[in-house]
């Protein structure tokens, strides 16, 4: 990959070369670390469910995108983004709040009809009925809202403020945005961390991800606790959708990819651990960043899979996880 | 819990008993294990109506329900001249090569497998790039034919190589990522260190018809219609396919495809060969699917990655849940409903003419011909009257309109439901999402509260597919589907034919 000699220009001097580099590289990172923040939080939603009902939720992906949607509904009837009746701080908040609670919503209604009927099934039914959810939620958008995207135009909220304000490092500017996905995400993840670690119904959750009949026997709602996995991960499904909306447009049929990165980040780190769903989700971001700007972005999204497909071979309890034992 | 032991603890019982009765005094066979005779009888029958008509058609010996289905298929061009039927029959025949090719997969090996559309693409490319002037090759379909089922073989081989020590989801994820990197791939194609192997998006073109000992078959007749002579060719293949199929299901590799999917770990301690069985299954179904794949290349003449999406696995995935994983005859079943109904929602006419047919057939097959059917229906069609009524009352533009299709149940339905002539924006959207809410409600209900609830629901339903689904058949015909699958995992996981009790680890 050695860059070709160009012979147009006037030579630079090695500083000005280096702190280009350096640049970019700070400018990647960002790009990474923003990438990450809402892959991790999809990731969780992923890794929450896995961890008790051990089912991949095939239609987590297309529960972001519904979020993507839910929030774009709240935001027209708010006024649109170029005169909303709200501030634009209470605008963001509303949004978020709404998309949450409706995509929480919508998990507690895929696990009533579409999960826990299946739950004592093969696991093969549960899987296909997920693939089903996931198909008829893309296609509903689809057939109510059309195919075209949908833009949240961030960029026309308060004249611009979230893209011109910010701070700087070098030369490189961040904008107010960037900083609050990635703030928000953070606080997003240390108040799930603080829920599952610190109150009971966390660790009712603990519990029954460890041993479901156990915990039952203990007088642990089992129910309850998997009802209360889909609300915590499909909330957070909500709040990824509209951060990531916020940046770049949606469109119904994008849940497809976004589930299968966030599903990726969940596997990296270990599908079933909470902080490795965080750090698999910044992994997957920072190395789709610096694939994107260094190799190409054209290959970037295979050499993801192929890097999914290489862990899975070699470690597929991740880089968190501990390996499955089977019991007979 | 309860039901499922009285069922495993009684029907071998039972079914013992008639084993014994229905052979009387003969001699045990050699080389018949009592238990795997009566595992047989293991699985659940149904009752009823139903079950007796099941029953019935099982009498009948799979040999004479293939030749009724191939001659059926030979007389379509003696019972119709449309070129677009003759069409719809050949892609049907292509669908039911690829659940066959998915059953024995999922079916049989108990494998989920989201990658099996791409066995299908590479299947077509593979076809492509040795029938059409890409690389300048030109194989006599007689050659090209299984060389292709020979490389899908091969391929899945390979995917499944790595993948054999994976259970369960993980398979489903290096299978789908599999998909996806096949995708990318016939995407980006068209620049791998400077040659062009897949044109990317452009697709490979003017793929070579098929030509059997020097005659070409034309893929289009003279008038410019289907070649009936592709829908011949098809349903050959399909014939041969099947009865392979058949025979490989009762030989000794059969068998050990459904201990390995009833309880892999079993199976491994019984001293079966897991891993090769996995590899086997896996690659057979890759190699049905690429069979499928010439078919269609040579007939359509040009290959796109966009062919080979997301939903079309999902349709296949629909057919063979519908007809029941693991049973053959279900499978084809499920292909055959399936793309007829994908079919017959294309058409707005058509497809109110199906809802509202499956949803009278729905309402008698749920409370019978009894006086709650005739309540519910009383009250659901006085109701879209009296609806229609107020709202034509209140504003004339709410009733002015009509749905699409036309013909003569357009003109009753509109007279009946409110259609108006321009539909605010919100309406579709909280409607559906109404209409969803209600139908799963009613999972909930019983007694009078659920027929309460079930006459608004009927209105609403009919509401929303006149204004909204009638007006969208694309992503309708794929919200059917998505239902579908769904609802038959749900309610009933064997599908209409299957065997109960599908297990993978």
């Amino acid at each position: 990959m050695a860059a070709r000699p160009s012979a147009g220009p006037p030579p630079e001097s090695i500083e000005t070369r280096l702190a280009a580099r350096v640049d970019t590289f700070i400018q990647l990172t960002l790009n990474g670390l923003t990438l990450g923040s809402v892959y991790a939080l999809i990731a969780l939603g992923y890794t929450l469910v896995y961890g008790i009902l051990k089912l991949l939720n095939f239609a987590h992906g297309d529960v972001v995108t519904v979020g993507a949607f839910i929030g774009f509904g709240m935001l027209q009837l708010l006024g649109g983004s170029t005169d909303p009746v709200v501030p634009v701080w209470l605008l963001l908040l509303l949004i978020s709040a709404t998309a949450m609670a409706g995509c929480a919503a919508l998990g507690v209604a895929i696990e009533r009809f579409a999960y826990r009927p299946l739950r004592d099934a093969p696991r093969i039914a549960p899987l296909i009925s997920a693939l089903g959810v996931s198909f008829f939620l893309a296609y509903s958008l689809q057939l109510l809202f059309g195919s075209e995207q949908r833009d949240y135009d961030a960029f026309s909220m308060d004249n611009g403020a979230l893209f011109f304000k910010g701070f700087s490092i070098g030369a490189v500017h961040i904008p107010l945005l960037r900083i609050l996905v990635i703030c928000a995400a953070f606080a997003l993840m240390v108040v799930l961390w603080f829920l599952v670690n610190k109150t009971r119904t966390g660790k009712a959750m603990k519990a029954t991800s460890f041993d479901r009949e156990a915990a039952a026997m203990m007088g642990i709602d089992v129910d309850r606790v998997i009802v209360f996995a889909f609300v915590l991960g499909s909330a957070l499904a909500g709040a990824a959708g509209v951060l990531s909306a916020l940046r770049v447009p949606t469109y119904p049929s994008a849940g497809f990819i976004t589930g299968l990165k966030g599903f990726t980040a969940a596997v990296i780190g270990g599908i079933g651990s909470i902080p490795g769903a965080m750090a698999g989700g910044l992994i997957l971001g920072l190395a789709e960043a610096y694939t994107q700007g260094y190799i190409s972005t054209k290959w970037s999204d295979l050499a993801v899979f192929v890097i999914l497909i290489l862990i899975m071979l070699f470690r597929p309890q991740g880089l968190f996880g501990r390996p499955d034992i089977t019991k007979v | 819990m309860s039901g499922q032991f009285d069922d495993d603890l009684t029907r071998p019982l039972e079914g013992a008993a008639e084993a014994s009765s229905a052979e009387g005094a003969t001699s045990p066979e050699v080389g018949r294990d009592e238990w795997v005779a009566r595992h047989g009888e293991r699985v659940a029958r149904r009752s009823g109506l139903l079950g007796t008509l099941e029953a019935r058609f099982r009498t009948v010996p799979w040999w004479a329900w293939l030749t009724l289905l191939i001659a059926t298929a030979c007389l379509i061009p003696v019972f119709s001249d449309s070129g677009y039927v003759r069409r719809v029959a050949f892609d049907t025949v292509v669908f039911m090569l690829l659940a066959l090719g998915l059953n024995i997969v999922v079916g049989w090996g108990g494998l989920l497998d989201l990658g099996y559309v791409a066995f299908f693409g590479i299947g077509a490319y593979a076809y492509a790039m040795l029938a059409s002037d890409q690389f300048g090759v030109h194989l006599p379909s007689i050659v090209a034919i299984p060389l292709v089922a020979l490389i899908g073989f091969g391929a899945g081989w390979l995917v499944g190589l790595p993948s054999r020590r994976l259970t369960g989801d993980y398979l489903a994820i290096v299978t789908l990522f599999f998909f996806q990197i096949f995708l990318t791939f016939t995407n980006n194609g068209d620049d791998v260190f400077g040659h062009s192997l897949t044109n990317g998006p452009n697709g490979i073109l003017n793929v070579d018809e098929l030509s059997f000992f020097g005659w070409s078959l034309p893929t289009t007749t003279a008038q410019g219609q289907f070649a009936i002579a592709y829908l011949y060719v098809a349903v050959v293949l399909f014939g041969i396919v099947y009865v392979a199929l058949r025979l490989l299901d009762d030989s000794r590799t059969g068998r050990a495809w459904r201990s390995l999917r009833e309880d892999p770990l079993a199976a491994e301690l019984m001293g079966m060969p897991v891993n090769w069985l996995k590899l086997l299954a896996f690659a057979s179904g890759a190699s049905v699917a690429a069979l499928t794949g010439t078919l269609q290349a040579s007939l359509v003449g040009s290959v796109f990655p966009q062919d080979f999406a997301f939903p079309l696995l999902i349709t296949v995935y629909t057919m063979v849940i519908l007809g029941g994983a693991g049973s053959q005859a279900g499978v084809v079943i499920g292909a055959i409903l399936i793309s007829v109904l994908l079919e017959v929602l294309r058409d707005p006419g058509d497809s109110r003419g199906l809802f509202y047919l499956l949803v009278l057939l729905g309402l008698v097959g749920a409370f019978r011909l009894s006086r709650q059917l005739a309540v519910v229906l009383g009250a659901t069609v006085a109701l879209g009257f009296v609806a229609r009524a107020v709202a034509g009352t209140i504003d004339d533009r709410w009733t002015a309109g009509v749905g699409g299709g036309g013909g003569r149940l357009a003109g009753w339905a509109s007279d009946w439901v409110i259609v108006p002539t321009q539909l605010a924006g919100w309406i579709a959207p909280v409607t559906y999402v109404g209409l969803i809410a209600l139908v799963l409600m009613l999972t909930l209900l019983h007694g009078w509260v659920r027929i309460a609830v079930l006459v608004p629901t009927l209105y609403l339903a009919a509401f929303v597919w006149e204004n909204v689904m009638l007006a969208k058949p694309e992503p309708t015909r794929y919200v059917v589907l998505g239902a579908i699958l769904v609802g038959v995992m749900v309610i009933r996981p064997n599908g209409l034919l299957g065997e109960r009790r599908v297990e993978i680890l």
